[in-house]
């Protein structure tokens, strides 16, 4: 029915949404009247986009991102846009250039990143859904430290269409919402062959969750209990497994040797990809516009320095260092070779399991300010990385609490087996009728 | 070890103008950053997996695309239909 549209005006009190739409036109579908909200680094035709980026302040996408044309087909509503790290890159939403968002479980608390404000949204119940995006854990650090569900597709399967590039090797859209239901739901609208996303998979995604775990051989590294890893946590990650074992599936421990270099192959390798995505941001096509009176170098310096926060000039600049001649064998190319081993450490443990599973996070939210330098702040993303690196599709699912702060079961699955990932996250969701 | 002069020297191949204050603690980060990174001295390559995400190519024809209304919407200031940048010479 053209022309329809929902009201929304949600109590956003913790600071979720960049904007809203108080009148969203929706349709008839599958998700029809259903409001979604979209993360700000995914194009909306004629919504504002700014990947939370005061260099993107303005910029109005002339087309849709294709996750957001299937969700308009679908008959959702695009009810508004959602704060996040400054392009992607952050844990806690903090580095947003705007505002950051508040942790609805604790509103002294972060509530992870960077799709923060898609999971905020989420979880304060703004939204049933909400789209996020998943570079090294943006969707699942998020879900956990939020207490919803977020799953981070199979490399391929989703199209990056309209998806404004941070690290495009790592990088997918993926469903955030209460339930294991309920993602399942958004991404069988969002999945499916894109002609427009060259690394786009033909692999549509049709499931009804399966509960049923008897058989299931679940693998748990070491690893994702080493140093680190609050003791607490893992605590409640175990009593979660323990609960599928209990429900039929067979538990094996194992090791991820190459854990020990992941984080490192991840941030040599995304902010590698950064410097090289980022460079279109020059105030010549879109954003604020440089000074075209300068010359040509100077202008750009001062576009990008006034437009870039502090974190993603590191980025940029850390990338630009591991790519330049002399340095590009020590960091870049060791880095490839590193991302080889854990792809291969992936391959060779799903011949011996179906999943593998541990915590998503090595700890419970951060307060606001708690991470302040750098390398602890990335050195939280060490439980996420390792699934971007070899591409394969992980979920985060709410398993417990820790002094009142959710935590999150991480079940990481083969490549292209999506499916078996939300049906282990299926099965615990379901509970402890063993 | 990085120097601040290095710090100075990326941020030019960048195009990232870093302010002057900034300088100390944005070199002494990246060293930090640089030192954990040194783990990746210890890698040594397995046998090559296959390599699942490629491009697929499609045939080079003409596809709807944006008007050039459209390209140039989100500019300031265009010129006769096109971007007008800084001066280059």
């Amino acid at each position: 029915m053209p022309g329809r549209t929902i009201s929304f005006h949600p109590d956003d009190r913790y600071a979720a949404f960049l904007r809203t739409i108080p009148e969203a036109p929706c349709g008839d579908g599958r998700l029809a009247a259903v409001p979604v909200a979209v993360k700000d680094n995914i194009s909306t035709a004629g919504i504002e986009t700014t990947c939370a980026s005061r260099i993107l302040e303005g910029y109005v996408p002339p087309y849709d991102a294709t996750v957001v044309e299937r969700l308009k087909k679908a008959g959702a509503a695009i009810v508004g846009k959602t704060n996040m790290d400054e392009f992607g890159m952050g844990t806690t939403t903090e580095n947003s250039a705007f505002w950051p968002t508040k942790n609805p479980v604790d509103p002294s608390r972060v509530p992870g990143g960077s799709s923060g404000g898609s999971a905020a949204a989420v979880a304060a119940g703004l939204v049933p859904l909400a789209l996020g995006t998943d570079t090294g854990g943006s969707i699942r650090c998020p879900a956990a430290f939020c207490g919803i569900v977020g799953l981070k597709p199979t490399y391929g399967r989703v199209s990056r269409y309209g998806l404004i590039a941070y690290a495009n090797s790592l990088e997918q859209i993926g469903p955030m919402a209460r339930t294991v239901a309920d993602v399942n739901l958004l991404m069988e609208v969002i999945a499916g062959h894109d002609p427009r996303d060259s690394t786009s998979r033909d692999c549509p995604y049709h499931h009804a969750p399966d509960p049923e775990i008897r058989g299931v051989r679940i693998g748990v590294p070491e690893e994702f209990f080493g140093e680190g890893v609050d003791p607490r946590v893992a605590s409640v990650v175990w009593d979660a497994i323990s609960l599928l074992e209990r429900k039929g599936a067979e538990v094996i421990t194992c090791r991820m040797p190459s854990m020990a270099y992941a984080l490192a192959a991840y941030y040599v390798t995304c902010t590698s990809e950064a410097s090289s995505n980022l460079a279109r941001f020059d105030g010549v096509r879109y954003g604020p516009p440089a000074d075209t009176k300068k010359p040509w170098h100077e202008a750009f310096q001062e576009r990008r320095r006034e437009g870039f926060g502090e974190e993603v000039r590191r980025r940029i600049m850390l990338g630009t260092f591991a790519l330049s001649s002399g340095y590009y064998g020590k960091y870049y190319a060791k880095a490839q070779a590193a991302r080889n081993n854990v792809r291969a450490d992936f391959e060779r443990l799903f011949r011996e399991v179906d999943v593998l599973a541990g915590p998503t996070m090595p700890t419970v939210a951060f307060r606001f300010g708690e991470k302040s330098d750098p390398l602890s702040m990335y050195l939280s993303d060490i439980l996420t990385v390792p699934a971007n690196l070899a591409g394969v599709p992980a979920i985060s699912v709410p398993c417990g609490k820790v002094e009142g702060l959710p935590v999150g079961l991480q079940v990481m699955g083969r490549w292209m087996e999506d499916e078996r990932v939300v049906d282990v996250a299926y099965a615990f969701e379901q509970g402890g009728s063993a | 070890m990085i120097t601040e002069r290095d710090t100075e020297h990326i941020g030019q191949l960048a195009d990232i103008a870093i302010h002057r204050e900034e300088l100390a603690l944005f070199t002494s980060r990246f060293n930090e950053i640089l030192e954990y990174f040194d783990i990746l001295d210890t890698v040594e390559a397995v046998k090559e997996e296959e390599e699942r995400s490629y491009n697929i190519l499609r045939e080079d024809e003409v596809v709807p695309s944006l008007s050039q209304e459209e390209a140039l919407a989100n500019t300031t200031g265009p010129e006769e239909g096109f971007f007008r940048a800084p001066r280059v010479m």
